[in-house]
């Protein structure tokens, strides 16, 4: 799963796309990582633009799950935003909208980032 | 083949309280205002139909056992939690004094598992034989523990019933009076053991007290391969995937959700959420429930998974 990045001020936005599951997330999660570090290294929030996800298993769960708990440790921030409906009910029923901060929209997530990323995100 | 649920609960047996009974009546008599019901059969079809099984019913609180019936005259069960309480009474009651034959297969040891054989009927009455079948080495020793003083006040040595402990091995699949049995290693504290029952055509995989990691994927494949096609997998469904894999991380359970998915990937037929959480209340369980069925609902491919939530008493013919 390629994963391209965009930064908007203080934010990172990636956008995986397609299906996260027990075939995908090994990659998924070696490509992710060194975003994370980036992030980590650079000061920036971690925003995944979740638009392009089709769907979403445990498997995939627990990956973005270990990836927010590394950033945390190292006082990053990973938040998911843009659900497709199907996604977003598989973070309600798994209760992983709990366990992850989760926006309705790409500007929402901006916004509880910082008005510098909203505000570079409003730009274009 | 039936299966009959003497015990679905996890961890400990609970019971509804005062409080949660006049709850219940009182939203069945909201729910059943206006309705004239001419006789208690009415009434009770209305509770049966009409009102949500959380509400007119209960999961009850018995921790697990589970009967498997065959057709064969000797009985098999799945562990001797509280439940094997009122299974004992059945077997009683339905030998009306002819000697039993009682098959145990043990998951494990854990007090949840075993609670129940002090109180278990049959296991008092000459001439009674129970086999009690597993994978650990200290089986005997555990059952005998539970009823050394101080903690109960007769000996296992005082029961009336011969009374046989024998080794299965993982893997190795085993013929018990028509009944086959394969056991696999699970992972759970003390090490716990599935089964996979075969008889007739039909197969019922019993897979409680079991923690599935998600990055091992050799073990995924290992438990695909045991519920392959099962007519009936009997999950350890405890928690919510959330709190399976964060904060109750190696506490030796698993989720509805990664029940929903090992069955869809052996295209098993039937799943039923066991051993529930004893913090979880009707309402809650009949929403892990909802989120399973709906689950599959979502991921489904070309077959479609039943889903059911255990109860006890709840019975089901393959």
């Amino acid at each position: 799963m390629p994963l391209s990045h965009r930064n908007y001020g203080t934010a990172r936005v990636l956008a995986p796309r397609g299906r996260l599951d027990h075939d995908s997330c090994e990659a998924f999660q070696a490509d992710l990582a060194p975003h994370v570090e980036a992030c980590e290294r650079e000061g920036l929030a971690l925003v995944l633009d979740l638009s392009g996800l089709e769907y979403v298993s445990s498997a995939g769960l627990r990956c973005l799950m270990i990836a927010a708990k590394q950033a945390a440790t190292h006082h990053s921030r990973i938040v998911v935003a843009s659900m497709q409906p199907v996604v977003s009910e598989i973070f309600q029923i798994s209760r992983f909208s709990l366990v992850l901060e989760v926006f309705p929209t790409m500007r929402e997530a901006l916004v509880s980032v910082s008005p510098q990323a909203a505000a570079a995100f409003d730009r274009g | 083949m039936r299966v009959r649920f003497w015990g679905t609960r996890g961890s400990i047996p609970v019971g509804l309280t005062a409080a949660d009974i006049r709850d219940k009546l009182a939203q069945a008599l909201l729910a059943a205002s206006g309705q004239r019901f001419a006789s208690y059969g009415e009434a009770h079809a209305f509770a049966e139909r009409e009102l949500p099984f959380s509400l007119g019913h209960t999961y009850g609180g018995h921790s697990s056992c589970v009967e498997l019936e065959t057709g064969h005259e000797e009985y098999f069960v799945c562990d001797m939690g509280s439940g094997a309480r009122a299974f004992g009474a059945h077997v009683l009651a339905r030998q009306g004094g002819r000697p039993a034959t009682i098959n145990v297969f043990m998951s494990h040891v854990h007090w949840d598992h075993i609670m129940g054989f002090p109180f278990f009927g049959p296991a008092y009455v000459p001439r009674t034989r129970i086999r009690i079948y597993g994978c650990h080495d200290i089986l005997e020793q555990a059952f005998r523990l539970q009823q050394a003083p101080p903690c109960f006040p007769v000996a296992f040595d005082q029961l009336g019933a011969a009374i046989e402990f024998v080794k299965l091995e993982p893997g190795q699949t085993r013929e018990v009076s028509g009944l086959s049995v394969t056991p696999l290693l699970q992972r759970h504290s003390g090490d716990s053991f599935g089964f996979r029952f075969v008889s007739l055509g039909k197969s019922v995989v019993y897979s409680t007290d079991s923690e599935h990691k998600l990055e091992e994927r050799a073990e995924t494949e290992r438990f695909v391969a045991f519920f392959r096609g099962a007519d009936l997998v009997i999950f350890d469904a405890m928690y919510s995937l959330a709190d399976a894999i964060s904060v109750k991380a190696d506490w030796g359970h698993s989720s509805n959700v990664i029940g929903v998915e090992l069955c869809q990937m052996a295209r098993a037929r039937h799943l039923v959420l066991f051993h529930h959480e004893p913090a979880n209340n009707d309402t809650a369980i009949e929403g892990l429930l909802r989120d399973a069925r709906r689950l599959e609902q979502l991921t489904r491919g070309t077959q479609q998974l039943q889903i059911s939530a255990a109860h006890d008493g709840l019975e089901i013919e393959l």
